[in-house]
């Protein structure tokens, strides 16, 4: 059978039966060099797939989105967060907004602004009581669920918490289908969303 | 004047005895060809490999002068727009360039198919092709994100969202994509890594490889009605062409590729010239959420199938069905290397170019208008016009009241006007009753939401009896004679009438 290499390989390679030191040496020095590239790859990869693996847990994402008095009961009102991921760089994609749904004085419902279909911004229409997404035309009632439209889920909700006279929201992931389960359990892997 | 000549040709010496160059490249260039290949029809892939030098070039003089960050990108944008003598006309060649790229590149690739050219031994070109073409949509994508305005921001909420659509890894491809967990200055960051370094440095390398395999299997000849492609003999046969009728490539074929590449570049500096720069719209700050963003021309096609196919079948078509193209292309010259060449005999294959190019122009031009967004301002903006008052009674009045504040005219048109999500109700009384209208307007269905909630039972009353009023086109009656003559005004005579008599 012949060696398919036999084609490729340099001349001076090809026969076996001239076994050289130099040949020897080349072939050892090609293994060091794949060995340096292998080790090489690890913190190349490492830095290239950072930001999956960042661990999320044990930091503070709370952040507050407004004073309790900003939000009347019964109403939903545009309210504006923080990123807690943000750097200095980000300029205004640092401000985020969300919708915020006071049900009662004491029950609320905080809303992220994207729409579960392609992530568009949303925008609530207080007299029907509906959310109107602009592009594909999502429709969500007041409580975030479906009401028309291609969405495959509700509005994503941000966990929330009163401090004070604050509102405190748990955010800081752009909610997609795949990672909104987080914004509901801080601390948990998505898996469990 | 003699001795100038000698100088430079000494000179010219002095290079090419140290560089070598000059008789492999008088050889590519005179390299023969089919006499029927110096051809009008040959000439797109030297046009594209032009403006992708158009593209470079444009690309470092930007760069010179953009930020790449989240924070600084739009300003910079505005800045070259604005502030900077001739910064418009090079974002605007850079722009219009990309839009140019995109339709030379499917053009070329449109010919290659109907011409046979991928068949044996061109096979590899072909997929590497593929790749290019890849490889060029990868550049408008990335280059739409560095145009970083709300519609860069938005769409690459609509990216991530089609990342977090795969399943189980969908979470990390969203975070690699948008190098964080959030849009922000790493999401910037990475684009124009992509946009100025990796895919440009990948797009050089094949178009290299590209240019270089049509130098040594030659030219595609022009295909004759059955003349068939044999791995056997198809080698012989070219050689035996060339050496019967073969033209030197440069100067009988060059001069067609150099003219219409010029042609090319005039009509992309005259579109830079009269539409100017593309963008950047409003600035990208996620607050400002009165905004309907829309990808660029080469994506609305996309676009519009995520508005049009049933939601359900949404995400296995849109991660599956790019994936089996691609892989289709890929296989295209593997599975039909041999054979008839000639579009006349290959009727499936000039179909199936027939049917993917007007369903991506017809999906194109959806995506333009999106007849399925809402008017978003169609409640406050248009009117009810005075047609569709007109007689009603004060419940049928205040019903159109409901109508307007209630946003039905986001969705649904009166006499032209408002949104085209929902059907036109200027005839819908004829098409449901009155309690169907009101089963409609408080459960709703299938695309509309139910107003149960939202109506008050009088509020709900009004708006049906005035839908059921909207019975379509109506030729007008005759003058209304007692409200004429009870205003003191005597009726305009009628000219028939008086003929008539």
């Amino acid at each position: 059978m012949e060696n398919p290499l036999e084609k490729v390989l340099p001349e001076a390679l090809k026969q076996p039966s001239q076994h050289t030191r130099r040949k020897f040496l080349f072939k050892v020095a090609l293994l060091v060099n794949g060995a340096v590239g292998a080790v090489l790859a690890v913190p190349v990869l490492g830095y290239v797939l950072g930001p999956v693996f960042r661990k999320q847990n044990g930091e503070n994402f709370w952040v507050p989105t407004g004073n309790l008095q900003q939000f009347p009961p019964g109403q939903t009102r545009l309210a504006q967060f923080r990123d807690p991921n943000g750097t200095p760089a980000d300029g205004q994609t640092r401000n985020l907004p969300c919708w915020v749904r006071n049900i009662d004085g004491k029950r609320f419902q905080v809303f992220a602004i994207n729409c579960a279909h392609m992530d568009c911004p949303v925008h609530w229409f207080p007299q029907s009581k509906l959310f109107l997404c602009p592009c594909h035309g999502g429709v969500y009632y007041q409580d975030g669920s479906v009401a028309a439209g291609p969405p495959p889920r509700g509005l994503y909700e941000y966990r929330y918490k009163i401090v004070g006279d604050q509102l405190m929201i748990w955010a800081g992931e752009l909610p997609t289908l795949s990672t909104a389960a987080r914004l509901r359990r801080p601390g948990n892997s998505p898996c469990l969303g | 004047m003699s001795g100038i000549k000698d100088k430079a040709y000494n000179l010219y010496r002095w290079f090419d005895r140290r560089l070598g160059l000059a008789k492999p490249i008088t050889e590519a260039a005179e390299h023969p060809i089919p006499a029927s290949s110096a051809s009008w029809w040959y000439v797109f892939g030297s046009a594209a490999t032009v403006i992708l030098v158009l593209q470079v070039m444009t690309g470092i003089l930007l760069a010179l002068v953009y930020t790449p960050t989240a924070r600084d990108a739009w300003n910079s944008l505005n800045f070259l727009n604005h502030g900077l003598t001739l910064g418009w006309f090079l974002r605007a060649m850079h722009g219009w360039g990309s839009d140019f790229m995109i339709a030379i590149v499917l053009i070329h690739m449109s010919q290659v198919f109907m011409f046979g050219a991928y068949k044996y031994p061109r096979e590899l070109t072909w997929i590497i092709g593929v790749f290019l073409l890849l490889m060029t949509l990868g550049m408008a994508f990335t280059g739409q994100v560095l145009r970083f305005d709300q519609d860069a921001y938005w769409g690459l909420g609509i990216g991530a969202s089609i990342m977090g659509r795969v399943p189980i890894i969908g979470g990390w491809l969203v975070h690699l994509v948008l190098g964080g967990p959030d849009i922000g200055a790493t999401t910037v960051s990475r684009f124009f890594a992509l946009h100025v370094f990796v895919i440009p440095g990948i797009l050089i390398g094949l178009v290299g490889l590209h240019v270089w395999m049509v130098l040594r299997l030659g030219i595609n000849e022009w295909p004759m009605p059955g003349r068939l492609v044999r791995k056997s003999t198809y080698v012989r046969e070219y050689e035996a062409q060339i050496h019967k009728d073969g033209v030197p490539f440069v100067p009988d074929a060059a001069w067609k590729d150099a003219t219409f590449a010029a042609a090319i570049m005039l009509a992309i500096i005259a579109c830079a010239l009269i539409f100017g720069p593309i963008g950047p719209t409003g600035p990208p700050d996620p607050t400002i959420i009165q905004t309907a963003p829309k990808p660029d021309v080469p994506f609305l096609w996309i676009f519009a199938l995520f508005a049009l196919l049933p939601p359900k079948l949404e995400t296995p078509l849109i991660l599956i069905a790019p994936v089996v193209a691609i892989l289709v292309m890929l296989a295209l010259p593997l599975y039909a290397g041999e054979g008839e060449k000639h579009w006349s005999r290959r009727p499936i294959a000039v179909l199936m170019l027939m049917v993917v190019a007007v369903s991506i122009g017809i999906f194109t031009r959806l995506g333009a208008t999106a007849p399925w967004s809402p008017d978003m301002n169609g409640w406050s903006a248009d009117p009810v016009q005075p047609q569709y008052l007109k007689g009603r009674t004060p419940l049928e009045r205040q019903g159109a009241l409901v109508f307007q504040n209630m946003q039905c005219r986001n969705c649904h048109a009166l006499g032209g006007l408002g949104g085209q999500r929902g059907p036109d109700l200027d005839g819908v009384a004829t098409r449901m009753t009155e309690s169907q209208l009101i089963r409609q307007v408080l459960q709703g269905s299938g695309n509309m939401p139910a107003y149960g909630n939202s109506l008050s039972p009088s509020q709900t009353t009004a708006l049906v009896k005035f839908l059921s009023t909207m019975k379509g086109y109506q030729p007008q009656a005759q003058n209304d004679a007692n409200r004429l003559l009870a205003h003191g005004v005597s009726p305009p005579r009628d000219k028939s009438q008086d003929t008539a008599k």
